[in-house]
C-alpha cells in the first residue's frame, strides 16, 4: 500500500497547542511546589498568543484539506480559531484570582482548558464526521471535567453530573445520527457527502437520510443549548464556578457553529428544506422560551443562562436562512454573542470576591454608587444583549433579521423582532437597578485584581467600539464565509 | 440449510434481552455480568461479519479488563438499592410508552424495505488466508491517522481529569520522603557534646 506523508502545515497550531499542553503538564510536574502555578497560567496565555500568530501566518485564504480530508483549513475556521484564542485567553485572564480564591488556581486547570481548546480547533476543521465526534468529545470531556474540578461545592458536582449525563445524551444522538447518515451515503468526508446528496438519492435513502439528519440535529440542539433540549443549561451554568460558567459560555459557542455549518451546511446542505423546519421550530422555541423565563430569574448566572438559549435561537435564525449572508450574519451573531457573554459573566467575577458570589440581581443594586466605570461598562454589555440601535448586539440582531426576511420568512423576523423586546426588559431592569436604586448598606468596595479591571474594561469598551465601527467584524465574516 | 442465520438470530435475540437486562435487574453486579454477556454475544456477531479481529480486541479489552474492573468498582461501592429504583416504576410506564414509539418509528424507517439484501447484498466472504488485521493495521496509522491520534488525546484528557477529581492531598497524613532521607547528615541526628569526664560512682548508686 502506498502511504503518502499528509501535509502537516495546515494543522501547525492544533499540534502546536497539543505540544504546548503536554508540556505543560510536565512543567506542573517539576515545578516550586511551595509557589502558586502562576507560571503554568502565564505558559497557557503565550501557547494562545503563538497559536494565533500561526494560525494568521498560515492563513493563505484557500481551503486546504488534509489528513485523508479529516481535516479542512479555509478562512472561516482561521478566523473562529483567532476568536477562540482570544475569547479563551481573556477568559483565563478573568479568572485567575476568582480561582485562587476558591482553591481551583491548578496546574490541571489550565492544561484542561487548552485541552478544551484543542477540541474546539477540531470541530472548527473537521472535514469527516470521525474528526467532528472526536473533537466534540475532547472539548466537552474537559469542560465536564472543570466544572467539576471545585469539589467542595455541592452545586458545582450537582451542575457537572447533570452536564456529563445529558451531555452522553447528546453525544450518543449525534453519533447515532451521523452513523445512520454513513449508512445512507457510505461515506464519512463531509463533502463526498455532499456530493452523493446533491447526485440525486432514491426515496428510500432519502428517508434514512432525514432520519440520520434529525437524529444529528437532536444532537447539535443539546450541545447548543435550544429549546426542547436546554433542560441542562441553567443549571449548569448556575451550579458551575463562574470562571468556568464563562468559558462555557463563550468559545465553544463558536465551535458549536462551526459544527453547524460542517455538519448542516457543508454536508447535507441539499436537504435544507427537510432541516430547516425542524430548525424554525427549536429557533422558535428558544426565543420565546429563552426570553421569557429569564425574566422570572433572580440570579445573574440564571437569567444569563436564559439569554444564551435565547441568543443561540438568533444563531440558527441565521441558519434558516439558508444563504450565504444568513451564514455570515450567524457568525457575526455568534461571536458578538461571545464576546457579550464574556463581558457579562465576567463582570459577576468582578464584583465576587473570596467567599462571595455576585450572582444575584440583588448585587448589581446601585453599582453607580459604587463605580460608575464598571457601571457604565454592565450598561454597555446590557445594551448590546438587548440590541439597543448603535450596540454590537442590535447590528448583530439586524444582520440576521436581513437574512431572514431577504430568504422570505418575514413572519420570523417578525416574531423575532417582539421577542427580542420582550428579552430587553430584564437586561435594561439591571441597568434600572444599577442606576437608579440605592445599594445594599452592607456592601464592600470592589476587590478585585487589576487584571480583571483591565480585561472588564478592554471588554466592554470594545463591544462599544464594535457598536460603533461594525463593519471591520462583519466584513471578516463575509470574508470567511466566502462572499467577496 | 445455512447455519449462519440461525446463528445470528440466537446471537441477535441474547444481546437485546441482556442489554435490555442491563437496565432493568435490580442488582448491579447482575447488570455488570449481563453487560459482559451483551458484549460477548456482540463479538460473536462480528465474528459472523468476518471481523474476527475486532472481535477478538472486544472481548479482550472490554470483557478482560474493563469490565473486570468495573465489576470490583460496583462491589466496593456501598449502593442503596431502594434508593436509587425509587424512580423507576414512577416513571417507567411514559418511559417504556416513549421508547416504544421511538424503535416502531426507527423501525418503519429502517425497516427491510430500505436496508434488505436486495438494497444491500450480502458481501462476498475472504479467503481463509485473508487478514483483517493487517487490512486494519494498513489504514488505521495512515488514513486514520488523525482521528487515531484524537482518540489518544482524549485518553490521555481522561486520565487527568481523573486525576484531578480524584486525587486528594491530605495535610495531616505521614509519609516518607526519600529524597530527605537520604540527604540527612550525621550533624542533623548525632549532637556530640563536651563535658567533663564524671567520678565513676560506687556500684550500689547505678541503677538508681
Amino acid at each position: 500500500m502506498n502511504f503518502e506523508i499528509p501535509n502537516f502545515a495546515p494543522a501547525v497550531p492544533e499540534i502546536f497547542v497539543l505540544i504546548m499542553a503536554c508540556a505543560m503538564l510536565l512543567v506542573e510536574v517539576y515545578r516550586d511546589q511551595s509557589k502558586d502555578c502562576t507560571i503554568i497560567y502565564i505558559l497557557s496565555l503565550v501557547t494562545l498568543a503563538i497559536a494565533a500568530a500561526l494560525t494568521l501566518a498560515l492563513d493563505n485564504g484557500k481551503t486546504q484539506i488534509t489528513f485523508d480530508g479529516m481535516f479542512v483549513s479555509d478562512s472561516m475556521s482561521s478566523s473562529l480559531k483567532l476568536f477562540t484564542y482570544l475569547i479563551t485567553g481573556a477568559v483565563l485572564v478573568y479568572s485567575r484570582k476568582y480561582l485562587m480564591e476558591r482553591d481551583i488556581f491548578k496546574g490541571e486547570y489550565f492544561v484542561l482548558a487548552l485541552f478544551s481548546v484543542l477540541g474546539m480547533m477540531v470541530m472548527i476543521s473537521a472535514h469527516n464526521t470521525l474528526a467532528i465526534y472526536m473533537g466534540l468529545e475532547l472539548m466537552s470531556l474537559c469542560l465536564y471535567a472543570m466544572v467539576a474540578m471545585r469539589r467542595d461545592s455541592r452545586e458545582a458536582i450537582e451542575a457537572a453530573m447533570k452536564y456529563f449525563v445529558l451531555g452522553a445524551l447528546g453525544s450518543g444522538m449525534l453519533l447515532y445520527g451521523l452513523s445512520i447518515l454513513y449508512g445512507a451515503t457510505g461515506t464519512l468526508d463531509i463533502s463526498e457527502m455532499a456530493t452523493i446528496i446533491s447526485a440525486g438519492l432514491s426515496e428510500q435513502d432519502q428517508l434514512v437520510l432525514m432520519l440520520g439528519v434529525t437524529f444529528s440535529i437532536v444532537g447539535l440542539a443539546f450541545k447548543l443549548g435550544a429549546v426542547p433540549f436546554h433542560m441542562w443549561v441553567p443549571d449548569v451554568y448556575h451550579g458551575a464556578p463562574t470562571a468556568v460558567t464563562l468559558f462555557i459560555s463563550s468559545a465553544p459557542k463558536l465551535a458549536a457553529f462551526a459544527l453547524v455549518m460542517r455538519l448542516l451546511v457543508e454536508g447535507t446542505g441539499d436537504l435544507i428544506e427537510h432541516w430547516q423546519s425542524m430548525l424554525v421550530f427549536l429557533a422558535i422555541l428558544s426565543i420565546a422560551i429563552g426570553n421569557l423565563v429569564a425574566i422570572a430569574q433572580t440570579n445573574m448566572k440564571r437569567m444569563l443562562a436564559y439569554s444564551a438559549i435565547a441568543h443561540i435561537g438568533f444563531l440558527l435564525f441565521g441558519i434558516i436562512a439558508g444563504s450565504g449572508n444568513g451564514y455570515a450574519s450567524s457568525m457575526f451573531y455568534i461571536i458578538a454573542y461571545a464576546l457579550m457573554s464574556m463581558g457579562g459573566f465576567g463582570m459577576i467575577i468582578l464584583l465576587s470576591k473570596k467567599g462571595f458570589e455576585a450572582d444575584t440581581l440583588e448585587d448589581f443594586k446601585g453599582l453607580n454608587d459604587r463605580s460608575p466605570w464598571y457601571a457604565f461598562i454592565m450598561l454597555i454589555l446590557m445594551f448590546s444583549m438587548a440590541g439597543v440601535p448603535i450596540s454590537l448586539g442590535f447590528w448583530a440582531k439586524l444582520a440576521v433579521l436581513q437574512a431572514l426576511v431577504e430568504s422570505g420568512f418575514v413572519w420570523l423576523a417578525v416574531a423575532a423582532v417582539i421577542f427580542s423586546v420582550i428579552g430587553a426588559f430584564y437586561y435594561l431592569r439591571i441597568v434600572w437597578y444599577m442606576y437608579f436604586e440605592k445599594p445594599a448598606d452592607d456592601v464592600t468596595p470592589i476587590s478585585s485584581g487589576i487584571d480583571v479591571r483591565i480585561a472588564a474594561s478592554i471588554n466592554g469598551l470594545a463591544i462599544l467600539l464594535l457598536g460603533i465601527f461594525p463593519a471591520s467584524l462583519t466584513t471578516m465574516c463575509d470574508v470567511a464565509l466566502g462572499l467577496y | 440449510m445455512n447455519i449462519e442465520p440461525i446463528l445470528f438470530y440466537l446471537f441477535s435475540t441474547i444481546l437485546v434481552i441482556s442489554a435490555g437486562a442491563v437496565v432493568t435487574v435490580r442488582n448491579p453486579v447482575f447488570a455488570a455480568l449481563l453487560l459482559v454477556l451483551a458484549f460477548f454475544t456482540c463479538a460473536s456477531l462480528w465474528i459472523l461479519l468476518e471481523a474476527e479481529f475486532l472481535a477478538l480486541t472486544l472481548v479482550l479489552v472490554y470483557v478482560g479488563a474493563v469490565m473486570v474492573l468495573f465489576l470490583f468498582v460496583v462491589m466496593m461501592l456501598d449502593i442503596n438499592l431502594t434508593q436509587i429504583n425509587e424512580g423507576f416504576t414512577k416513571y417507567a410506564a411514559p418511559g417504556i410508552i416513549i421508547a416504544a414509539i421511538i424503535v416502531i418509528e426507527i423501525g418503519l424507517v429502517l425497516g427491510a424495505d430500505k436496508f434488505g439484501l436486495e438494497h444491500y447484498p450480502n458481501p462476498v466472504g475472504h479467503d481463509a488466508d485473508y487478514s483483517n488485521t493487517k487490512e486494519i493495521g494498513n489504514v488505521l496509522y495512515t488514513v486514520y491517522l488523525y482521528p487515531f491520534e484524537l482518540a489518544a488525546v482524549i485518553l490521555v484528557v481522561a486520565i487527568i481529569a481523573a486525576i484531578s477529581l480524584a486525587q486528594r492531598r491530605r495535610r495531616d497524613s505521614k509519609y516518607q520522603d526519600p529524597s530527605q532521607q537520604v540527604l540527612v547528615r550525621r550533624e542533623d541526628r548525632v549532637r556530640i557534646i563536651k563535658m567533663a569526664s564524671e567520678k565513676r560512682r560506687s556500684s550500689g548508686e547505678e541503677d538508681s
